[in-house]
């Protein structure tokens, strides 16, 4: 299982369009990719789900990945965090 | 019946095949299946019909609305392959023997309460596109036909309850020749879109989408506020000689494109344009536009899920200022709050919006936003000819309040090193009465007037001009309202300061002479309507219409006036 921690440290938190593009980004890859905040933990392929989280700025996320493709997943995930100015 | 009277909203004769934008029948009954593993197949057949017309429509708004515009269907696709609402709906089916429709919704349903009880607006939103979504995934597995507005590809007339402004964002305006609804009036949002689109539009018909049929021929007549439904061919033929004619009529005023508005014994005013964003300046100019009297920022601030940035709003306003070549530009600040509300910003609920906490009662206590746009607003004052208005002025208090904070704004962005225009005039919208009251004292600080007659006539009347039982009260033309206006006029007047208008009433016809008799100097309405007012104050002389302008303040009521204004300007 692959696994790393962000610091969101975007002004308006996970949602929107950030969201929708980490969620279409997990989906392209087979691995299960889930997405931890305060303790809770939900599928990253899963619109809803991010958005329930209600992740705010300066919040300390955790992604994991597991499955065959799980090392790129991660990669990739960090790309868009850092792309969308969602971490450093 | 084949004939329909409502509240002529927007000028012009449409003639087209009527599109109905009204919600199909969604009900259904909770019924116990024999076969899960079939129902499970009837769902997910649905779900593709329902993803790959999501798919046609988001792109089609992307080539026809914009990547923007487009972003709510990417959102909408992503609900429906969510994972975490597809697995829960299947696992009912399969377990609880339901139908998939039953499942659908009792799933979707639950998603909904969820978001809707989040604490943040932005999420609340969020409820409403995962209903949208289960309703087009629900039409697919009842088999009834579900609108889509972005897809009309031939010409057509929408026939709607209302239109929102997502409604009227989503409308390929190549193919929609005129609106017709059931509610509204001249002032509604559905009636400002059309005119300024520039396509006929009758409102307030209260039964046009049980009268009218998918397909129906119908004629929107936007002059008289008649829509006649599957005409005979000589009623057509009538309406098509009158599209004609007002073409040509048309054709004339562009003539006046160039000219500045004289009136017959050689008064100059002033006609300018209300607008909504950058996009709007293209009609200005189309339409001789010799000044923008109205921005209205808000919509800067709406169908987004947090506030513009200082720099986006800088953006704009550059492009307003540049775009105007020098010309006057007088910029609204915010007005939002009461019935208008922004996703990212939380309200308390009020019982009384219009008399709430709104527009500059509002920015004067949430100050990070008010500051914030009077940033961007004086940075790009370098650019061209801007005038700051503050809306809803009750007070001198208020006005000078709100003049500080942009003083101390000023001097901090100069002492940054920013350039910012000297020569920034400042002025106040009158839509209440005790300003209109106190103009006198208000013309001695203010360096303008603008009057909202939209709010100063609901105000004045005490009527709320959303509300159809008191709709009989929004007169403009009621001498109580023009004796308001002569006193801001006057009282700028008294201090060497100009009045504008900035309401509906500004580019009435029958507002207009009177208006000219009152020594208004600026007019500012939507744009399509300067050249039919250029026509017809070339053809007043002032000196007259001031003779009518004392007569009707003298007079008693609303039909007197008309009638006055009638005899006069014949």
């Amino acid at each position: 299982m692959a696994e790393k921690q962000f610091k969101v440290i975007a002004e308006t938190g996970i949602h929107a369009r950030p969201a929708t593009l980490l969620v279409q980004t997990a989906s392209k890859f087979d691995s299960d990719i889930n997405l931890e905040y305060k303790g809770k933990k939900v599928n990253l392929k899963s619109i809803m789900g991010v958005m329930s989280l209600g992740v705010g700025q300066g919040a300390d996320i955790t992604i994991s990945a597991e499955g065959s493709d799980a090392d790129d997943a991660l990669k990739s995930l960090e790309e868009t965090m850092k792309k969308e100015g969602l971490a450093k | 019946m084949t004939f329909l009277k409502g509240i002529a909203a927007s000028n012009g004769i449409a003639i087209a095949k009527a599109y109905r934008l009204v919600e199909p029948d969604f009900s259904f009954e909770k019924k116990t299946i024999e076969d899960p593993a079939v129902e499970v197949g009837r769902f997910r057949k649905a779900m593709e019909t329902s993803k790959s017309e999501l798919e046609a429509i988001r792109d089609r708004a992307k080539v026809d609305l914009g990547a923007d515009k487009a972003a709510i269907f990417e959102a909408h696709l992503l609900v429906l392959s969510d994972p975490e609402l597809n697995s829960p709906i299947e696992d009912k089916i399969t377990t609880e023997k339901v139908n998939a429709e039953s499942a659908l919704k009792e799933t979707a349903d639950m998603f909904v309460v969820m978001f809707e009880q989040m604490d943040n607006e932005y999420m609340k939103e969020r409820a409403a596109d995962i209903r949208d979504v289960t309703k087009r995934v629900l039409a697919h597995l009842l088999g009834v036909h579900m609108v889509n507005p972005s897809m009309i590809a031939e010409e057509a007339i929408i026939v709607a309850e209302d239109l929102t402004p997502s409604d009227t964002a989503q409308l390929n305006r190549q193919y929609v020749k005129g609106f017709t609804t059931n509610i509204g009036g001249r002032t509604s949002h559905s009636a400002i879109m059309a005119r300024s689109m520039e396509i006929p539009a009758v409102v307030g018909t209260k039964s046009a989408t049980e009268e009218i049929n998918n397909g129906d021929f119908i004629v929107v007549d936007g002059f008289s506020g008649e829509v006649h439904i599957n005409p005979t061919p000589e009623l057509v033929e009538k309406y098509r000689s009158i599209q004609k004619e007002y073409e040509n009529q048309k054709a004339e005023w562009a003539k006046l494109v160039n000219e500045k508005t004289i009136s017959a014994d050689g008064h100059y005013v002033e006609l300018a344009a209300n607008i909504g964003t950058p996009k709007d300046l293209k009609g200005v100019k189309e339409n001789g536009g010799e000044a923008v009297g109205l921005y209205r920022t808000e919509f800067l601030y709406m169908d987004r899920d947090q506030f513009p940035t200082e720099n986006e709003q800088f953006d704009a306003y550059k492009a307003v200022l540049e775009g105007m070549d020098g010309k006057s530009v007088v910029v609204r600040t915010l007005d939002i709050g009461g019935d208008k509300k922004l996703p990212y910003l939380t309200l308390p609920e009020e019982l009384n919006p219009f008399l709430g906490f709104r527009a500059i009662r509002l920015c004067l206590e949430e100050q990070d936003m008010f500051r914030t746009q009077l940033r961007a607003l004086l940075r790009a004052s370098t650019y061209g000819n801007l005038k700051i208005m503050f809306p809803m002025i009750a007070t001198l208090d208020e006005f000078r309040a709100a003049k500080a904070i942009l003083e101390e704004e000023k001097q901090k962005l100069i002492s940054e090193g920013q350039k910012v225009s000297d020569k920034i005039e400042l002025g106040i919208m009158v839509e209440i009465p005790s300003t209109a009251i106190l103009a006198d004292q208000f013309a001695k600080e203010v360096d303008f007037f603008s009057i909202g007659t939209n709010d100063l006539i609901q105000y004045t009347m005490a009527a709320d001009r959303m509300n159809q039982s008191v709709s009989y009260l929004y007169q403009p033309y009621s001498p109580s309202i023009l004796r308001l206006v002569k006193m801001v006029i006057d009282a700028a007047h008294a201090e060497g300061k100009w009045t504008g208008m900035c309401g509906e009433m500004a580019g009435d016809e029958t507002a207009i002479p009177l208006l000219l008799g009152l020594g208004l100097d600026e007019f500012s309405m939507s744009a399509t309507s300067i050249l039919k007012a250029r026509a017809q104050i070339k053809n007043l002389k002032k000196a007259d219409m001031e003779k009518l302008a004392t007569e009707v303040l003298q007079m008693q009521t609303t039909e007197q006036v008309i009638e006055a204004v009638k005899a006069a300007t014949k």
